[in-house]
């Protein structure tokens, strides 16, 4: 294929509002995550919660997208003057030919979900201010951000559950390669909510504790929140030495179960040979994995066999989601830009909160960040419906 | 480059329509439309405890799918797919917004399963076995639009068949009043790059600013107006015709999607 450039990107979760912090907290081997006081929510779960989301007001002239998923939308947009970036290449390209493509899996659920609680005593019906279009619906946030932005290109949604805002990528290197755009805004937005919140937990898959991905005791997710954002551009349109390229792209289905993995990870593997083709790359070559790394027992175990079977166990990897929770349709994103900063940078970040790894998962698990100067990153992410999506990441120089 | 891509297989199913032949003779004005609640098929490629999980919106999708697949004469397990669709499973998503805001808040661990976006795609994937890229988006009323719009994109770039499967399904009252789909619409296409002896219709798409096309028979106009999928029936129209054609689809506000059918026999 031929490589992107990722022009500019930010992040904001747990870990930090803003690449700085991002970066800082990686460095320093933190977690942000914290015990679940979220709403009105009881469960006894650990949970990343972005802080000062609530106090981020929307534009009065875009008030009727108000919701939790834009505020946090609007929140990363403002960080690393990652508006004015979007306002410049906006200028540069022509307002038409910047398509935006975001991954998010619940939306703006949460307006819904607090609608239901205020539904009319008499006709059951839900209140006058609650506006499905703009905040439910999963088009919200691209929508949000064409107008906020005013951006005119192609958009659309991706939500393909935890895969969802690394397949984003690919849709928009194809709408480049077609033509029909010469830049893209891609990335993830997805917030907590209550049917992620409960929906795990029904299906026993929420720890207790901070989650400790590939940990010989991991015993389930922590659900976070994120918003990560990148610009994707042809590389024709000119490098610089700090930039980072995305280099391949690869998809795959399990087509074996809802919400539990193939056991031997066959999608997986296959979403991380695809990706190696696509790149014209081979294993050996990679210098960093980020990891899927959910912290529930058979993700982390399908994930080390699957990985085992491409690279062997030598690799270098870690899962970040013991720093920033499972950020869901944000995650690939999120993770996108934490393979950014780890190149840029030279760092592989700790698996943190991962004490004792699980003997049985042969990967080469790092519970301790590690500075080295990385040429090559692969991130991972799988989602329900046995959906995979591996992303490789290099330097431009 | 141009967005080009031969139509193989076309699968529908909506209100007053139950398959293709059908549909193509209402669509092409051999027969009447006569406008009756969809009905959606039990999804048969599924193993049983799998099919009673699913709620309409998984069968709607499955069952346009099979329809198109079947028609192309295609090998589904080897097909990349893109589902596109407004919302979700409306009725399964009712039920877990009643559940959250009653005590105590326990929701099923299949409707979660269930709540998400690409559980059509999820199913489809069980059923068929199909492993390659499959993507799964929505763009609001536009949705039919996004999904071509990345189906050719998929065949004109990766020069890959492509199933495309658009598909909404109504929400209950309360949501019901803020999201009025009154139906099961759905259609799916399969697309390849290359001409055969199979292809019905060669597509050329180019993003316009011009405006979308309507219906003539103002029941049709009603249904491709109420149900956002519907919004790809000047295309399937046309392809019901047999005739050389122009179609404007609408897809964003300041973009609509224009297509050239040219029927290959």
């Amino acid at each position: 294929m031929r490589p992107l450039v990722v022009r500019a990107f930010t992040a904001a979760s747990c870990l930090g509002q803003g690449l700085e912090q991002t970066l800082a907290a990686l460095i320093e081997e933190r977690s942000g995550l914290e015990p679940c006081k979220f709403e009105t929510v009881t469960l006894d779960t650990h949970v990343g919660e972005v802080t000062g989301v609530d106090d981020r007001a929307l534009p009065a002239e875009l008030r009727r997208y108000d919701c939790r998923n834009n505020r946090l939308a609007e929140l990363a947009l403002r960080q690393d003057g990652f508006d004015e970036t979007v306002e410049s290449a906006a200028r540069r390209f022509g307002r038409r030919r910047i398509g935006i493509f975001m991954g998010t899996s619940t939306s703006g659920i949460l307006q819904t979900e607090l609608a239901y609680r205020r539904r009319d005593p008499v006709s059951g019906g839900l209140p006058p201010d609650f506006d499905y279009g703009a905040t439910h619906n999963s088009f919200s946030v691209a929508d949000y951000l064409r107008r906020r932005l005013g951006l005119e290109g192609p958009a659309a949604v991706v939500s393909c559950a935890c895969a969802s805002s690394a397949k984003v990528f690919a849709t928009a290197r194809r709408m480049l390669q077609a033509d029909l755009i010469d830049a893209a805004l891609v990335g993830g937005v997805d917030s907590l909510c209550l049917t992620t919140l409960y929906g795990f937990h029904s299906l026993q898959l929420c720890s207790p504790a901070p989650c400790r991905p590939f940990d010989v005791a991991r015993d389930g997710i922590s659900i976070g929140e994120a918003a990560a954002f990148a610009i994707v551009e042809r590389v024709s349109d000119g490098t610089a030495a700090d930039d980072v390229l995305l280099l391949g792209v690869g998809e795959s289905n399990d087509a074996y179960h809802m919400s539990a993995p193939h056991p031997e990870g066959h999608g997986a593997r296959r979403a991380m040979q695809l990706a190696l083709s696509d790149a014209g790359l081979e294993p050996g070559d990679i210098d960093y994995i980020n990891l899927h790394g959910t912290g529930t027992p058979s993700n982390d175990r399908s994930e080390s066999r699957a990985v085992s079977a491409v690279f062997g166990t030598a690799t270098p990897c870690s899962s970040t989601k013991g720093a920033t929770g499972h950020t869901l349709g944000a995650a690939g994103a999120l993770e996108t830009v934490i393979a950014a900063l780890a190149l840029r940078h030279g760092v592989m970040p700790a698996g943190v909160n991962t004490a004792q790894v699980d003997p049985t998962l042969t990967v080469h698990y790092l519970t301790e960040k590690r500075a080295a100067p990385l040429r090559r990153v692969l991130s991972n992410s799988f989602g329900f419906g046995g959906t995979n999506c591996s992303l490789i990441l290099g330097r431009a120089a | 480059m141009s967005l080009e891509a031969f139509v193989q297989g076309i699968g529908i199913l909506g209100p007053g329509f139950s398959d293709w032949p059908g549909t193509s003779a209402v669509l092409a004005g051999r027969r009447e439309y006569a406008p009756a609640p969809a009905v959606l098929p039990v999804p048969s490629p599924l193993p049983p405890t799998e099919r009673r999980r699913t709620g309409r919106v998984v069968k709607l999708a499955l069952a346009i799918a099979s329809e198109a697949v079947a028609h192309a004469g295609a090998a589904s397990e080897h097909l990349r797919s893109v589902f596109s669709s407004s919302g979700g499973d409306g009725h399964n998503c009712h039920e877990i917004c009643q559940a959250l805001a009653s005590e105590p808040r326990d929701i099923s661990p299949t409707r979660f399963s269930n709540s998400v976006h690409n559980a059509s795609a999820g199913y489809w994937s069980i059923a068929t076995g199909a492993t390659p890229a499959s993507t799964v988006l929505c763009a609001f009323d536009g949705s039919f639009c996004a999904g071509l719009l990345e189906a050719l994109a998929q065949v004109s770039v990766d020069r890959q068949p492509v199933l495309l499967v658009a598909y909404d399904t109504e929400y209950p009252e309360p949501l019901h009043a803020k999201r009025p789909v009154p139906d099961a619409f759905g259609v799916a296409l399969v697309l390849t790059p290359k001409r055969d002896e199979r292809s019905a219709a060669r597509l050329e798409a180019a993003l316009e600013a011009g405006r979308a096309d309507t219906l003539r028979d103002p029941r049709l106009e009603a249904l491709r107006r109420s149900i956002p999928a519907a919004r790809a029936l000047p295309l399937i129209r046309q392809l019901a015709l047999g005739e050389p054609g122009r179609v404007v689809l609408e897809y964003l506000d300041v973009w609509n999607l224009g297509v050239e059918v040219a029927p290959c026999r």
